[in-house]
């Protein structure tokens, strides 16, 4: 019905998607400049980028399958799991090759995770919404059980380093970078086509010849190494475990994807998008701390800004249409 | 085993297990193997299916249809009519028509969202769920005058020939929504719009509207099942319907409704709330620990969606 349409729309289209988003962060950062004022000092700014960048690498990984035409509701307990794994192998006097040991766990724990919500998706042919919504009580049950209580600990020198800034560049910044980079570089590759194609028409994606059933599959496994990249940082970042910590994380990463103006239906949007997205979330909710909103009315007021935020391509659209 | 499992129709093996889970739970737990705890899980079953029939009807409505703001008009239902009786048995009409005119009209937004703006139903609902949130946060500021009124006690937890209110609610709802389903225009033209909106529309259904109607009534519904919980918990807290988000659409698809849309049934989802409310139970009831609950409710979700969830032949 609604997908008839899409294949038909160019590059050219599909890359801008995301400029509409980029205008609405412009608007958003100008405010949060307006009310702090100390917001560009490299000290603010290095604290914003270290809350973007888990929920950036997440909404990355969650822009792939949606764009793939799937969803994943089990991302956030996947973030738990891989946090409790890493606390769990790593202790605050480990040195490098128990780091990197512990690490090598965790994405393998977010892959099998992934490949797990792939063949049920991809394979059984399940519903994605249900499936890995069912799929996140498993997770958070191992999380649960592997750390039943919050506690452990990093290296500080593995803290330290995530709060730096070599060569003056934060280094949260930098996996920023990277992670745009990486994708920018990825874009054109024969398994970013597929995604696409998959996502916008799967049958004619396999009257072409793309391996549809396997392209979904990576798109999920794909989204599992993030959520365990996205984990780390986060671990980074609160250097502690919580069976709980991802939770809350799900939901943001789906709102970031919708905020960057990829469609929920498949088939368009990217990386770039997500993470304007990501950025969006956390400025409004920075907006909401510095406009000094009575805590009682902040829950209301940043959903509504979202819910408008979301409605806006649509009545833009209407708008438009009329004209 | 699946072949012969899909000719079966989801409702009926639904039913078939959770009538096997019981007897599980009571070769395991042999307290737990009587006609009290039969009726107290159907009981605990009935809340679910009744907060599960907006769900239902969404879901039915295809286009991706899914209402993720029902937990919190669950909450927001409860908390109206605590509210606006004050604890008055004769202010409880007042309150419940306050909690379902509300309802409604969240709904009804959501409705107006999803077909006049074209924003997806996942999150459109999902805004929405926020935006209720903080509405109540806004308004109660933790703090919630009111009161049950015993009246509204009274007819849900009751017992008339020792079987609780609720389940002759549940009842007489259930024929209600069968009705509605399968012998009014407004079910015709949702099953219609569920399996093609295009050929609904060639045969003069006035799709957006049945979609937004759709809606209204999922939020009426939910704000109904509210009200009956309040007369449950017989309290008032600020994440009361939280626990019924996912349920509620866990027990739809259980319970045979396509996901994609156009085919379901009423009587399939309180099946549903009857094996989930089950499973429930059985795992409490064994005493495992909250990790290893998640765990094999997880487990137990994925077979079912296994069995039922398969997606529509696509590509």
């Amino acid at each position: 019905m609604l997908a008839e349409a899409r294949p038909a729309r160019g590059e050219r289209f599909r890359n801008l998607t995301f400029l509409v988003p980029l205008l609405i962060l412009g608007v958003a950062v100008l405010l949060n400049y307006l009310l702090q004022p100390n917001l560009f000092q490299p000290r603010v700014l290095n604290g914003n980028f270290r809350v973007m960048l888990p929920l950036m690498v997440l909404a990355a990984g969650q822009a792939i399958v949606i764009i793939s035409g799937g969803i994943d509701l089990s991302v956030g307990a996947v973030v738990s799991l891989v946090n409790v794994l890493l606390v769990t192998f790593v202790k605050a006097d480990s040195g490098w090759s128990a780091v990197l040991l512990g690490l090598a766990i965790g994405v393998a724990a977010g892959a099998a995770a992934g490949a797990l919500n792939g063949l049920c998706v991809a394979y059984l042919r399940l519903q994605p919404i249900v499936t890995t919504y069912a799929t996140s009580f498993l997770f958070s049950g191992i999380a649960l059980a592997i750390l039943p209580r919050p506690g452990g600990a990093l290296p500080r020198a593995l803290t330290t380093f995530y709060r730096s800034a070599p060569l003056g560049v934060p280094a949260a910044a930098l996996g920023i970078v990277v992670l745009i980079v990486t994708w920018w570089a990825l874009r054109r590759t024969r398994f970013a086509q597929h995604l696409y194609g998959v996502g916008g028409d799967a049958a004619a994606a396999r009257a072409s010849g793309v391996a549809v059933a396997w392209t979904r599959f990576s798109s999920y496994v794909v989204m599992g190494v993030f959520a365990a990249f996205s984990a780390a940082m986060l671990t980074l970042s609160t250097g502690s475990g919580n069976a709980r910590l991802g939770d809350a994380m799900t939901l943001s990463s789906i709102v970031a994807v919708v905020l960057g103006g990829t469609r929920l239906a498949g088939g368009a949007g990217g990386i770039t998008g997500a993470v304007i997205g990501v950025a969006i979330l956390t400025i409004i909710r920075n907006l909401i701390t510095f406009a000094n909103v009575p805590t009682w009315y902040q829950t209301l007021i940043d959903a509504t800004i979202i819910l408008a935020a979301l409605a806006a391509p649509g009545a833009l659209r209407r708008i438009r249409g009329r004209a | 085993m699946r072949e012969w499992l899909t000719r079966v129709p989801p409702p009926v093996v639904a039913l078939a297990l959770s009538v096997v889970l019981f007897f599980v739970a009571g070769a395991v737990q042999p307290g737990f193997f009587n006609l009290d705890q039969a009726v107290n899980i159907v009981r605990l079953a009935a809340f679910l299916g009744i907060i599960a029939a907006g769900q239902t009807l969404v879901i039915i409505a295809g286009g991706e249809g899914i209402d993720l703001s029902v937990a919190n008009v669950v909450t927001l239902g409860a908390i109206l009519t605590f509210m606006v009786s004050g604890g008055a048995s004769e202010r409880l009409l007042l309150g419940v028509v306050v909690a379902l005119a509300v309802g409604a009209v969240i709904g009804l937004v959501n409705g107006l969202g999803i077909v006049g703006l074209s924003i997806p139903p996942l999150v459109m609902t999902l805004g929405m769920a926020g935006v209720v949130k903080g509405t109540i946060l806004a308004v109660t500021q933790g703090n919630i005058p009111g009161g049950v009124p015993p009246l509204l006690a009274r007819v849900v937890t009751g017992r008339l020939f020792g079987v609780p209110g609720i389940l002759f609610i549940w009842l007489l709802f259930a024929l209600a929504m069968w009705f509605v389903l399968e012998r009014t225009t407004y079910g015709k033209r949702l099953f219609a719009v569920g399996v093609n909106r295009r050929t609904a529309h060639l045969s003069g259904v006035n799709v957006p509207a049945t979609v937004v109607l759709t809606y209204t009534l999922s939020g009426l519904l939910a704000a109904l099942g509210g009200v009956l919980l309040l007369g449950f918990t017989q309290r008032v807290f600020l994440s009361l319907g939280d626990s019924y988000l996912f349920p509620s659409i866990a027990a739809v698809v259980v319970g045979g409704t396509v996901l994609a849309g156009g085919r379901g049934s009423y009587y399939g989802t309180m099946a549903g709330a009857l094996v989930l409310t089950m499973a429930e139970s059985l795992l409490r009831a064994m005493r495992m620990g909250e990790a290893y609950q998640l765990i094999v409710f997880g487990l137990i979700l994925v077979a079912l969606l296994a069995v039922y969830g398969r997606q529509r032949e696509t590509a």
